[in-house]
Formats: structure tokens, C-alpha cells, sequence
């Protein structure tokens, strides 16, 4: 969407310096759109086509030709799931405190304080994810200890907090924690900028009904704001469940699956399982990873899809 | 009546909005009470005055409107007129405190609804505009809502819990007296941006009397719609002063002399200069024997 949106501006600009043949400029125009477009399509079906071709291999290999000696669907399994879940409990975390800042900055804080804000949450993005991975293992980390130390004693009886509690803090908690803080910054930019596009005439006919600041919120930003704020945490979604540094380094890893999110036994995800294992890897090995790949690339489609759908659905009542 | 006060009305509700635009006022001295009461208007239910006192009004340093002191009065409907830019909606917007609102906006000056200040100290301004309703210039139904919704919005409102059934009552009465109910009684669950732009405002007229106030304000409310769906509007005036006290603006002559009881004029001097009142009176006299040269040069210049 994002390459759409440059691609269009170089297009127009084009366009314009056609100077006032305004014919010929809407025919660069358009073409500049349509090769854009093809662009894209092209390059997705690309990177498929090299998922398919080098993962088939794998796929179709037998258990025992494969590195563990299990099939690669079990193979693949517990990282799909613990990508899933990694990107599920961050998304769990940074949506709704991103919109809470959005919601601040564009209709509570003061102007100055607002602006103030809004470059602080603008500059975690600019942030490398190794740094966020070095934070997560050194600082945040170990400063969840006791909290999850404190959540195994207290809510122990709810299967995502059995524990036994890591005392590392190398766990899913913490890496979700860590990936709600790096996707934080592009859903609230998203939901900031459609929160303050919200149209004054919906605003001012909710107060003038005698609506309190929030009941003006809920109900027209809030609803104004609701397809592009789903978009905007799926852009979120697609980050979390391809970042690769940040989970590798502060997960510790012991394969399976469980909701557990506290322990020191965790599934790893799929990047993070392929940054880890690709310099040791060889042969059939490879087109493993790459084949896991190829799921990671299924499920950010799939999350984009029912994404999609959801907006549908949001929009014809 | 009793009991809608604008003070510790909602519980809530007791921290005054801190909006940029803090208004300067000074304090509401005594008030004399009921001293501009309609003598013999029959209606149903006594609508309230407002009372405009010395108002100012600004947009930072740009003075709007300057020291206007006049009476709305109750179960009438009061035609505010005058060119382009001379403050008419600012004046309007400061009777129920969505001046305020604008970034930087300030009041000075008292307004009175029936004897109580709306910029007193304590007063909430959420609770002035539930009693001082306001249509806008450009329908503006909430878009993601259904007609039942958008007619049922203000009861949501700090009310509380309001049951089904009352909600259905109110949607049924609120757009009956719109003069919506007939068209759309089979269709309240689709939504409201699909009536044409006068259903639309009457569907916003109807949001606006649902939650009962005492007053409704009307900018312009017929500047967007075509001559049919502007008749149609100005009978539903006619009929809403029976329970309201109405204050509408209008660039339309003809509608300010159909529709309403007492005109006021606004004027300003030149460009840049803040807007003020020049008069106010009946219509009739407005329109027929102005006080003012500038009055009569406005109504006869539009109206010939
Ligand atoms: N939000 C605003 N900020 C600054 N100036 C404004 C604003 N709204 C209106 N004004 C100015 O206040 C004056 C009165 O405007 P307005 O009340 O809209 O006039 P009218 O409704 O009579 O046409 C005009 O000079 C206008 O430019
Ligand atoms: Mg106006």
C-alpha cells in the first residue's frame, strides 16, 4: 500500500511536468500508475514463485532426509504457532495503547505536549530492531522477573501464566512486550492521522447534543477512524510477525507448543528460527528454512486477507 | 421543568471543559428572574429566554462581535440577519458554548438562560448544550450510524441507562415532530447518510429535540437544500416553537420574514472590524420601519 502511495506522487509528479499538455500528462500518468502496479504484482508473485520452487524440495523430502529427522510439518508447526503467538500477544498490547495515544494527541493533550509526543513515538521507530532486542535481554528483561515471578504465584492458575516463571526473562511475555513497543509507533502514526482527519461537523454535532469529550470520541472519531486503524494494526501485525533480531535474541528457545508465556521453554518463530539456524545450515537444510518461509509468507497473507475482511464487513451495514 | 439545572446537573461532570478558549467572564450578579416572560404564547411546555448581556466575542486577538445585548425569547422564533462575516454564527455558536470550542476562541460578557448564567463559574458547558440544541449549516447525521441511532446518539449521552422501549418512544416522537417519521419508519435501521440533504436535516432536527432542550439554535439550515426541502424546514419551525424557544440564522429574506417572529440585524462596518448588533425588533417592524438607515438600506436592498 505504502509503495502505491509514492509510486502514485511520482506519477502526478510526472504528470505535472508535462507542463499543459494535459492530455499527454494524464497518459504518463496513468502509465506510470499501471507499471506500477504491475510492479508489485510482480515482485509478490516473484518471491512466491522463490519460496515455492526452493522450499519444494523440502516439502517434499521424507522425514528422515530432513536436519531433526521429523516431517516438515512438525517441523514447521511450533514456530508457525509461536510466530503466531508472538504477534497476537503484541498486537494484544500496542493496539489498544496506540490508539489510547493517538486518541491523546490528537484530542486531549495540549498542542505542545501533543506535538512533544507524537516525535517521541515517531522516534521508537527509528530505533534498529537489534537495539530493541539488546534492551529487551539486558533491561526489560530482567526487570519482568519479579513481575512474572509475581503473575505465576497470583493468576498461576491461568495456563498462559502456569510458568515456572524465567529467571532471565528470556520469555514470550517479554518478546511480545518488545514487539508491541517496536510496531507501537506505526499504528498509532495510522490511527493519529485518521483520528485528527475525523470531520469537525461529526465532532461538533455530538457536543452540541451534549456529548462529553468521550462520548464524542466513541461515537464519531472512534467509528470515523475504525478501517484504517484495522490497516494500521495489520501493518503492526505484518512487522511483529516478521521481526526477525529482536525475537532471536531474547527468546529462549525449546521448541513445542504452549500458551505458556512466562516460562523458559518457548516455541521460537519462523524468522527468528531462520536467522538462527541458516549459517550452520546446508542442503536440504535450507530449503527447510526457506519453506518455513513460505508459511510466514501464507500466514502474513492470510492475517492481510481476514484483515480485509473485517474492513468489508465494518463497512456495509 | 424544575430540575434541569445546568449546575451538578450530571455528576459526573463537575470539572469545568478546559478548552483553550477559556472564557473571561465576570461574575453573574443578581438576576432578575423571568423578566422577559411571552405573555400569552399557548404552549405546551415553557421553552426558556436567553439573554445576551455586553457579549464580545474572539478569535484570539480578532474581536468577532462586539457588545451585543439582546433577548431570545421563549416559544419564538428569533431570525438573526446580516452580511456575510459579520458574526452571526459566532454569536450563535456562543450561545451554547460552542465557541469555546475553537482553538483560542474567548467570550466576554453574559449570557442568561432564564436567569441562570451558562459561563458562571461551576457551569458545565456539556450541560448548556444539552439544553441548547443546535442544527448546523450542513447536515451533519453521524455517518456510521443508523437513523434510529443517530435520532437515539444524545440519549446515550450522559442519561444513563434509558430502556429500549423509552428509546423507541422518543426516535418515534423526536421524528415524528421532524416530519421524518412517514418516510423513513420502515428503514430507521439503515443509515442516515443515505437520506437525501433534507431528510438528512430534519433527521439532524430530530437528533437535536430528542434530547429535549430548551432551546434550538439553527444556523443556516436550509442554505444546503433545495426550495422544497427549505419549505418544508420552515413549517417544521413553525411548528417546533411551540415548544421551543428557536433562534435561526439565515442569509434569506424571505425565509426571515415567513418564518420568524423578531429579527435581529448584525452589520459591521468594514471588513476586519468586529460585527455588532444594529436592531432588533418584531419582524414586522423590522421589515417595515426599520429604527435604522442601515436596517432598511439591508432589507430593502435584498428584499427589492
Ligand atoms: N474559526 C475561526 N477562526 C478565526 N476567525 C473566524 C473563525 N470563524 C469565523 N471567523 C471570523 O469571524 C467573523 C465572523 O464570522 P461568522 O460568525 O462566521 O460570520 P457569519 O456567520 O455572519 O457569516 C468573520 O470575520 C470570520 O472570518
Ligand atoms: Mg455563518
Amino acid at each position: 500500500m505504502a509503495h502505491f502511495d509514492t509510486t502514485t506522487n511520482a506519477g502526478q509528479i510526472l504528470a505535472a511536468a508535462s507542463g499543459g499538455r494535459r492530455r499527454r500528462g494524464d497518459r504518463i500518468f496513468s502509465n506510470a500508475a499501471v507499471v506500477a502496479a504491475v510492479t508489485i504484482l510482480a515482485l509478490l508473485v516473484g518471491v512466491a514463485v522463490f519460496l515455492v520452487t526452493e522450499g519444494f524440495p523440502a516439502l517434499t523430502a521424507s522425514s528422515s532426509e530432513l536436519p531433526k529427522g521429523e516431517s516438515f510439518i512438525s517441523y514447521v508447526a511450533p514456530l508457525a504457532f509461536g510466530t503466531c503467538l508472538a504477534g497476537v500477544l503484541a498486537m494484544i498490547i500496542a493496539v489498544p495503547l496506540a490508539i489510547a495515544v493517538a486518541l491523546f494527541i490528537t484530542h486531549i493533550a495540549p498542542a505542545r505536549i501533543a506535538m512533544t509526543l507524537g516525535y517521541l513515538v515517531d522516534l521508537l521507530a527509528a530505533i534498529p530492531s537489534i537495539i530493541y532486542g539488546l534492551w529487551g535481554i539486558f533491561v526489560l528483561g530482567p526487570a519482568a522477573v519479579p513481575v512474572m515471578k509475581w503473575l505465576e504465584e497470583k493468576l498461576g492458575f491461568l495456563p498462559i501464566f502456569e510458568g515456572p516463571a524465567s529467571i532471565t526473562g528470556r520469555t514470550m511475555l517479554v518478546v511480545g512486550l518488545v514487539l508491541a513497543v517496536m510496531i507501537l509507533p506505526i499504528v498509532s502514526a495510522v490511527a493519529r492521522e485518521v483520528f485528527s482527519q475525523t470531520p469537525r461537523k461529526l465532532q461538533e454535532g455530538a457536543q452540541a447534543l451534549g456529548a462529553t469529550r468521550w462520548e464524542m470520541i466513541r461515537t464519531t472519531v472512534l467509528p470515523f477512524g475504525k478501517s484504517s486503524v484495522i490497516s494500521g494494526a495489520m501493518l503492526g501485525l505484518g512487522r511483529a510477525l516478521g521481526e526477525t533480531m529482536a525475537v532471536a535474541i531474547i527468546l529462549s528457545v525449546s521448541g513445542g507448543v504452549t500458551f505458556n508465556l512466562i516460562s523458559q521453554a518457548n516455541p521460537s518463530t519462523i524468522a527468528a528460527n531462520v536467522a538462527l539456524n541458516f549459517p550452520e545450515s546446508s542442503g536440504l537444510a535450507i530449503n527447510a528454512l526457506i519453506a518455513t518461509g513460505l508459511v510466514l509468507f501464507a500466514i502474513t497473507l492470510a492475517t492481510n486477507f481476514i484483515a480485509r475482511m473485517i474492513i468489508a464487513r465494518s463497512e456495509v451495514r | 421543568m424544575e430540575g434541569r439545572k445546568l449546575r451538578g446537573m450530571f455528576g459526573s461532570q463537575t470539572k469545568p471543559e478546559t478548552e483553550e478558549g477559556q472564557n473571561t467572564m465576570s461574575q453573574a450578579g443578581p438576576v432578575t428572574e423571568t423578566s422577559s416572560q411571552a405573555p400569552g404564547t399557548v404552549s405546551a411546555r415553557r421553552a426558556k429566554t436567553l439573554e445576551a448581556k455586553g457579549v464580545n466575542l474572539y478569535y484570539g486577538d480578532f474581536h468577532a462581535v462586539e457588545n451585543v445585548t439582546m433577548t431570545i425569547e421563549p416559544n419564538k422564533v428569533t431570525a438573526l440577519i446580516g452580511s456575510s462575516g459579520c458574526g452571526k454564527t459566532t454569536f450563535l455558536r456562543s450561545l451554547n458554548r460552542m465557541h469555546e470550542l475553537t482553538p483560542g476562541a474567548s467570550v466576554k460578557g453574559d449570557i442568561y438562560l432564564d436567569g441562570e448564567d451558562i459561563y458562571g463559574g461551576g457551569v458545565d458547558p456539556v450541560a448548556v448544550r444539552r439544553l441548547v440544541g443546535m442544527v448546523f449549516q450542513q447536515p451533519n447525521p453521524f455517518p456510521t450510524m443508523s437513523i434510529y441511532d443517530n435520532v437515539a446518539a444524545g440519549l446515550n449521552f450522559n442519561a444513563g441507562k434509558v430502556s429500549k422501549g423509552d428509546k423507541d418512544a422518543v426516535v418515534e416522537k423526536s421524528l415524528r415532530g421532524a416530519h421524518l417519521w412517514d418516510e423513513v419508519k420502515d428503514r430507521l435501521d439503515r443509515p442516515g447518510s443515505g437520506l437525501s440533504g433534507g431528510q438528512q436535516q430534519r433527521l439532524c432536527i430530530a437528533r437535536a429535540t430528542a434530547v429535549s432542550p430548551e432551546v434550538l439554535l439553527m444556523d443556516e439550515p436550509c442554505s444546503a437544500l433545495d426550495p422544497v426541502a427549505t419549505l418544508a424546514i420552515e413549517d417544521l419551525i413553525a411548528e417546533l416553537k411551540k415548544e421551543y424557544t428557536i433562534a435561526i440564522v439565515t442569509h434569506n429574506m424571505q425565509q426571515a420574514a415567513r418564518a420568524s417572529d423578531n429579527t435581529a440585524f448584525f452589520n459591521l462596518d468594514e471588513s476586519g472590524k468586529p460585527g455588532h448588533l444594529v436592531e432588533i425588533g418584531t419582524t414586522e417592524d423590522i421589515f417595515t420601519r426599520p429604527k435604522q438607515k442601515e436596517t432598511e438600506d439591508y432589507v430593502s436592498g435584498r428584499f427589492g
